[in-house]
């Protein structure tokens, strides 16, 4: 019997959609989709966490199953799934100020672990569903419609953070470019352990600094060509390579570097696509099999406990040892 | 010598230099020895220098909690004498280092002022404050072995070609032990086994610890004379362990497979337990494994667990107050959710860091109610270390079938006592997944309405079983919604699952009441149990107990019930408001005649519950009773 094939259908709900209209969300959310359909996952092996935000809504509009958690918790909500059942395909996505502010404690401790999952933010610059207050990610000086006042803190650069905390896949993409975002976002997924995006998302109601015609280039002349030219550019239009290849302690050094130096770019020029990739190292899961050797075809979500209702673990030799 | 039933043992010393080892050693070698053990364990939060005390209480029959009577006192150290002396019965053994003699008060720095001035009063003289004047006074009554340890020990060094006496020093330890059992005319095989099983594989500890067990047995039963002998022993088939082993085991049983914790004191024993044993041996000859994580708070302990349930694996956490507080948030969202999953409460002194090493039964409102807005939770309270075991397993059933959070809580005392229990009858541990289901056919729906509040649940990545789940209200596939019908259908569904919670248990489950036929109960829950169990029968059974089990949802027309039939009712908990008795009134409506309160950070002992309530029968008109005891 051939099996069906997926259509992009299979992964829409009928929840209506009450993003703002030309909401940057759209763009991660369509894309998302369409790697679902591309990679052809069934959809109930997929389970998308998102923490709260307007981002966090986006696991309602897609059918696989979706896990909408707390402010700032998505990561240890999915980390407990994917650690209870390691063949599940997770995915956890959330804003910038439930990842970096309120969840900043999980975003670096999750890069301890090296876990086989994927986290995309949807990063805006402010925090939109609570009305435009600045978010983690806004940068000292600018202010935004909503604030009352320009921004009093420096920002934190999550390309950078990531990759201090240990994260082994780092990207940014752009959300209205939806075909590189949709390639990155399968790159995550195919990368063996832990993935991080940052995905530059405009917020026409509350942003009106980083807007979408500000990436396009607005203002920002090519003094060759005297003609706007889009802010955003692709390293892998500039022959960046952020593959570790080797996995010595020089090149990891020098590959490192190299992404925190490219981060640090903003303003006229402002790099997408993978800053990071090293394989190198063993993900959680490995590491939990070397110490229960049948971790992954007997995980804890699906051992089996009882037999007619009564259980079957024994404890006789952990009381002789008593 | 005296013919006894039981004895109250006591070693202290510095912390970090082997008094908990020691203690162990002394109460397994008496359970060997075929005796029931109630140890409690009392220690800084610290962890060098500062006074810890083990009291083993050791019998030939049943007992259920310690004494602050001792009748043999083990002092390493002159601060030990110092703090304990006032507590030795007449005809009590004190074991000594006899080159503390000369230890004056104040040469010990550990000991604060207020302590200072307490044994001051004792020594009533200002002057006189030596171990020896210590002693002396008290000379007349008690019998007092004088032990040259170091002595001792230096002759163990030359039969062992040891040049370092100071690797040396550790094992006076086990020599104080040995002269116990030596002057209980217990046989020294029993400490060479309890020394085999504490030390395991490492066989040089273990023979210079023998060694040095023989060279203080016989030393002591050369120069002093028997004081003791137990008449009997026990003939009951016995475990001995501690309250955090008995849950870990419970959840290992329960086929618990996932278990996160953030360190604090006292679960973290549990966690660590768990972990050292996290293969697990099924008795189909197959092999199961249990996922401990340490996470990096108590937040993501308490969601990180949450989402291995909803991954379908028997899933918990373990915490204390200050770590159960940062879970408030993620205990709404599983409820919100109807996630079974589960937190062991070991609750310890607060509020806020509180005396961390103590105890306390603070925080039973707080289960209660953490969290906000309203949702339902199953709270559940043991009163010893065999009913952890029980009681563990019943808090992943109770989850899982009326999918709800339970906490199950216990506290310090029980955690950290070391006692023996009858043997855990495992062969038919009941476990009961509810409404898990491992198909779906048809329109799948996470929220289904029905007649129970309950619906089907599936683990994440079963065909045709997708599901959503959101905090916020939300419809039967799990999508938001505001609407307001909608909003009370699932708030009543939600809520119904007390209701019936509270239809299926059996009163054992809610409460147990051990019924004396008397017109006075005593009514509490958790801990406290086996002190007032041990006071009733000091008091020929002149009162009933009602222990509560099930504190949430509250069983009122059961408790009720019972108490309509009693005359006098008296409430003893370890906190300062007596919560219990503010739920008895909220829910029953009744109101306690007594409060027995405790809340220094020391567990109630049997002895001083003893007075407090003779002096209730006696017509005290004292409504509220503070017990103070405890060092
Ligand atoms: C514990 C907690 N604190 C505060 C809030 C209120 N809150 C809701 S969304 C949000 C910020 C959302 O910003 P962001 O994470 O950037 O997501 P966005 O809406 O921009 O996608 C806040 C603070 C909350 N839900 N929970
Ligand atoms: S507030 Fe901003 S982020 Fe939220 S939906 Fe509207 S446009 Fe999108
Ligand atoms: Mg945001």
């Amino acid at each position: 019997m051939v099996s069906k094939r997926f259509t992009i259908a299979d992964y829409k709900t009928s929840v209506h959609n009450d993003w703002c209209p030309g909401c940057g969300d759209f763009g991660i959310l369509n894309s998302i989709q369409m790697v679902l359909t591309e990679m052809q996952l069934p959809n109930h092996k997929v389970a998308i966490f998102s923490g709260i935000g307007c981002s966090g809504k986006t696991p309602h509009y897609i059918n696989v199953n979706g896990i909408h958690t707390l402010h700032g918790r998505v990561l240890p909500y999915a980390i407990g799934a994917k650690l209870a059942n390691p063949n599940l395909e997770v995915i956890a996505v959330g804003g910038d100020g439930d990842g970096l502010g309120i969840g900043a404690g999980h975003f670096v401790n999750i890069g301890r672990r090296n876990i086989d999952l994927t986290y995309i933010i949807f990063d805006n610059g402010v925090y939109g569903l609570t009305k435009g207050q600045a978010s983690p990610t806004l940068k000292l000086g600018i202010k935004t419609k909503s604030l009352p006042n320009p921004n009093i803190n420096q920002n934190i650069n999550p390309i950078a953070l990531a990759l201090v905390a240990g994260f082994t896949f780092i990207a940014r993409a752009y959300s209205y470019d939806i075909k590189h975002l949709k390639d990155v976002i399968r790159k995550a997924i195919e990368h063996k352990g832990l993935a991080f995006i940052d995905v530059l998302q405009p917020c026409p109601t509350y942003n009106d600094i980083y807007t979408r015609e500000w990436f396009a280039g607005e203002g920002n002349m090519d003094p060759t060509t005297m003609k706007e030219r889009s802010r955003v550019y692709k390293l892998e239009d500039e022959n960046y390579d952020p593959i570790v290849h080797e996995g010595s302690k020089e090149e990891i050094n020098l590959k490192m570097a190299q992404a925190i130096a490219k981060s640090n770019e903003w303003d006229n020029r402002i790099p997408i696509g993978v800053f990071y990739k090293n394989e190198h190292g063993y993900i959680y899961e490995e590491r939990i099999e070397s110490r229960i050797s049948d971790y992954k075809e007997n995980p804890p979500a699906l051992q089996k406990i009882e037999s007619n209702g009564i259980s079957i673990a024994s404890i006789k030799s952990i009381l002789q040892l008593l | 010598m005296n013919i006894i039933n039981e004895l109250s043992w006591v070693t202290g010393g510095p912390q970090g230099s082997g008094v908990d080892t020691s203690a162990n050693i002394f109460a397994r070698a008496c359970y060997l020895a075929g005796l029931h053990i109630y140890g409690k364990r009392e220690y800084h939060s610290n962890i060098k220098g500062e006074h810890s005390y083990f009291t083993i209480r050791v019998s030939n029959k049943t007992i259920r909690s310690h004494l602050d009577r001792i009748d043999m006192l083990v002092a390493l150290d002159a601060e030990t004498i110092f703090r304990h002396l006032s507590y030795v019965s007449k005809g009590a053994s004190i074991i000594y280092d006899s080159s503390l003699n000369d230890k004056r008060l104040e040469d010990i720095n550990t000991i604060g002022d207020v302590a200072r001035r307490r044994i001051e009063t004792f020594l009533k003289s200002k002057n006189k404050n030596s171990v020896k004047d210590m002693l002396d006074s008290v000379r007349d009554e008690c019998s007092i072995c004088s032990i040259p340890f170091n002595e001792l020990l230096s002759q163990l060094a030359a039969e062992r070609g040891e040049s370092m006496l100071s690797r040396l020093t550790r094992v006076t330890n086990i020599m104080s032990v040995a002269s116990s059992l030596a002057l209980l005319d217990l046989d020294v095989k029993y400490i060479h086994d309890a020394i085999k099983s504490i030390f395991k594989s490492k066989t040089n500890v273990i023979a210079l610890n023998i060694d040095a067990a023989n060279k203080a047995y016989n030393y002591t039963k050369a120069k002093y004379d028997i004081s003791k002998r137990f008449v009997s022993k026990s003939l009951d088939n016995l475990i001995l362990l501690q309250g955090t082993q008995a849950a870990a085991l419970g959840k290992i049983s329960a086929g618990c497979r996932f278990q996160t914790y953030y360190p604090i004191t006292p679960a973290t024993d549990e966690s660590e337990f768990l972990e050292s044993n996290q293969i697990i041996s099924n008795i189909d000859g197959t092999k199961g494994s249990l996922v401990v994580i340490q996470t990096e708070d108590e937040i993501s302990a308490i969601t990180m667990a949450t989402g291995a349930a909803i991954a379908g694996a028997r899933s918990s956490t373990s915490t204390s107050g200050p770590g159960f507080s940062l879970m408030a948030e993620g205990l709404s969202w599983a409820g919100m959710n109807e996630v079974p999953v589960v937190i062991t409460l070991y609750q310890r002194a607060g509020p806020s860091t509180g005396l961390p090493t103590r105890h306390e039964q603070g925080d039973l409102l707080f289960a209660i109610n953490a969290g906000h807005g309203e949702f339902p939770r199953a709270v559940i309270a043991s009163g010893d270390v065999e009913e952890i075991y029980y009681d563990t397993i019943r808090a992943f059933n109770y989850a899982e079938r009326y999918q709800m959070p339970v906490i199950h809580i216990l506290d310090k005392a029980l955690a950290n006592s070391l006692v023996t229990c009858k043997v855990y009858d495992t062969s038919k541990i009941k476990i009961d997944r509810g409404l898990l289901i491992d198909s779906v056919n048809g329109d799948y729906k996470r929220f289904r309405l029905s007649d129970d509040g309950i619906s089907t649940r599936v683990r994440l990545g079963t065909e045709n079983g997708i599901f959503w789940n959101t905090g916020d209200e939300h419809d039967e596939y799990g999508h938001i919604t505001e609407d307001p019908e909608m909003r009370d259908i699932m708030m009543e569904k939600r809520m119904k699952k007390l209701d019936t919670m509270l239809r299926d248990l059996s009163n054992e489950e809610k409460a147990i009441f051990y019924d004396n036929n008397s017109d006075k109960t005593i009514i509490t829950w958790g801990s406290p149990k086996g002190a007032i169990l041990d006071a009733i029968s000091m008091l020929d059974n002149t009162f009933n107990m009602l222990q509560i089990k099930l504190l949430q949802p509250f069983p009122s027309s059961y408790i009720s019930e019972v108490l309509s039939n009693t005359q006098m009712v008296i409430d003893v908990e370890m906190n300062y408001s007596a919560q219990l008795a503010k739920l008895i009134k909220l829910y029953t409506n009744k109101e306690v005649d007594y409060r027995i309160v405790k809340y220094n950070g020391r567990p109630i002992s049997a002895d001083e519950l003893y007075y407090a309530l003779s002096n209730i029968i006696n017509g005290s008109k004292e409504r509220r009773v503070v017990l103070r005891n405890g060092v």
